[in-house]
């Protein structure tokens, strides 16, 4: 009840936000940030709670972008649709992807999927109809009333996957599936030898994942109204996804979410104020920071200091 | 008794070296049975074949009838093997009573406040039961192998495996260890005692059987098992 309440205060704030304040250049950051809460989040069900190590970010999102834009190109399909068809699709890449390489652990598995960026980059670069090489232009349709402008309803979009997202991480995490993953985590061989389904446990987590990455991806091609298989593949996705659970703590739901908005806000911050490539150097000069002093994160560091009740 | 456990031709290679070569044995119902052999003699192999941690190249392993070999780990702890580890591996990032919540949930398929029941009363049972909200980085030594067995007997095992439960622990604690699995052998649970220490073995065991290289080289009660020349020779350093 009470996550309840704090998302209903969270979303009221995100509407009021966007009905009073007009500069637009706030909702265009503001969404990467609530794009990365999302991303973070969906890594943390894999990355966190289970342990298995994703750099496939980029493959997930980037398939949720481009089928959102192929979609859109064939049908022109609501927004809502093309968020749908992108978590599906990209869920279905998590199954299956996950099907082919759960059996692999530690660094193999953290191998195997940045093959898989690699892999549906090449396959977007020679899919002529979605762009290829080169991309695809959007022209963006009329906002829906009563927005009147098509980034304050991308933001808003985008806040209600990203308290979506925050609600499924936190129902799992408190579930049996959360239990078993932790298991996991802690030890495969005596999960499984405690009754735990290992192998299914990964997948449902590998496609859930999977999904809500490419749900996350999905409002990209009306954001920029341009997509092009570099960017939208580009690691730093896969970097900032999982750097923010690191930074703000990966056994706790609340955890990506407060490493994703710190992180991506001073990313942002830093954009504007000094250059776009300090941000790799900010985020490696962070994470090294946190894994030394602070390996369990913020919400670690806060439990350390703090006396247990 | 009825044959609980019964083991036939069972071999297991690791590429071109035999962990297992044609073991057969059975394990019947309630039965302390012992299992002893030099390391590397396959006796934990052999245990992961039972538990399904590992899949046996050639043979049959049979659990109350039914043929195990091509059933993933956790179906076998669902249909009644529960074991330990010689190292502990407790689930490091749970306080011990969350540990055995795991398996309530899964095997047990019990709702919250019932596994926890459930678990309190095992833990009760191990001696544990003053530890329930520690987290497993605070336990000692006897205390992580106490954990071990209780965990694998919240998933309501019919055949409890037991795999160097007491390897570096002292005198004392050694008899603590025997004594939890004296009392789970007496609520009806059948158990397989791996183990070096052969004080403990030759106490607790009914019959034994002797592994090297991978194969059994004598089966019998311990006190025929200690005068074998052959187990004298292979184990016992005669």
């Amino acid at each position: 009840m009470k996550f309840w309440l704090g998302a209903a205060v969270v979303a009221a704030a995100l509407v009021a936000t966007a009905a009073f304040v007009n500069y637009e250049y706030f909702f265009f950051a503001g969404y990467t940030v609530l794009m990365f809460v999302v991303l973070a989040t969906a890594w943390n069900i894999l990355g966190g709670y289970a342990g298995y190590v994703n750099f496939g970010t980029p493959a997930f999102f980037g398939l949720g972008v481009y089928s959102a834009a192929v979609l859109y190109k064939a049908t022109a399909a609501p927004l809502a649709v093309q968020i749908a068809l992108a978590a599906v699709m990209a869920g279905l890449l998590g199954f299956g992807a996950g099907l082919l390489t759960l059996r692999l652990r530690g660094i193999f598995f953290a191998i195997a999927t940045i093959a898989l960026t690699v892999i549906m980059q090449t396959v977007f670069i020679n899919w002529r109809y979605a762009g290829g090489a080169t991309g695809l232009q959007l022209l963006r349709p009329a906002p829906i009333a009563p927005f009147e402008s098509y980034i304050k309803m991308l933001f808003l979009v985008m806040a209600i996957v990203a308290i979506g997202s925050v609600a499924i991480a936190r129902y799992i995490e408190r579930s049996w599936v959360g239990r078993g993953l932790r298991a996991i985590r802690d030890s495969e061989e005596a999960a499984e030898a405690s009754g735990v389904p290992t192998l299914k446990l990964k997948l449902v987590a590998c496609t859930i994942s999977g999904a809500l990455m490419g749900a996350a991806g999905a409002p990209m091609p009306m954001y920029l109204s341009y997509i092009e298989p570099a960017s939208t593949f580009s690691l730093n996705y896969a970097v900032g996804a999982l750097a923010s659970p690191m930074i703000g703590g990966t056994a706790h739901w609340l955890g990506p979410v407060i490493g994703a908005v710190l992180l991506s806000s001073l990313q942002q911050i830093v954009t504007v104020t000094v250059s776009n490539e300090m941000n790799v150097l900010l985020v490696g000069a962070l994470l090294v920071v946190f894994i030394v002093a602070a390996p369990e994160g913020i919400l670690g560091l806060v439990r350390r200091i703090l006396p247990r009740r | 008794m009825s044959a609980l456990l019964t083991i036939r031709n069972v071999s297991k290679n690791f590429g071109g070296f035999a962990a297992l070569s044609d073991v057969s044995l059975a394990v019947a119902e309630g039965e302390r049975f012992g299992l002893i052999g030099p390391n590397g003699s396959g006796k934990t192999t052999l245990i992961n074949c039972v538990s399904g941690l590992l899949r046996n190249d050639r043979g049959s392993i049979l659990f109350a009838g039914e043929e195990l070999s091509r059933l993933p780990a956790y179906q076998r702890t669902r249909r009644g093997i529960a074991r330990s580890f010689q190292v502990p591996r407790p689930f490091h990032t749970m306080t011990v009573l969350e540990n055995l919540l795991v398996p309530s949930a899964y095997v047990g398929h019990l709702k919250d406040a019932d596994a926890e029941a459930r678990a309190m009363e095992i833990l009760g049972r191990i001696g544990l039961a003053q530890k329930a909200a520690a987290h497993t980085s605070e336990l000692s030594q006897v205390e992580l192998r106490k954990l071990e067995l209780a965990r694998a007997m919240a998933a309501g095992p019919k055949l409890l495996i037991s795999d160097e439960a007491m390897a570096g622990l002292a005198g004392k604690e050694v008899d603590e260890v025997l004594a939890i699995l004296f009392k789970l052998n007496e609520s009806g649970i059948t158990i397989i005692m791996i183990e070096h220490i052969m004080q403990a073995v030759m106490r607790f065991s009914q019959r034994v059987i002797c592994l090297d290289a991978g194969r059994i080289i004598c089966e019998g009660t311990p006190a025929a098992i200690v005068q074998n020349p052959e187990v004298q020779k292979a184990y016992l350093g005669a």
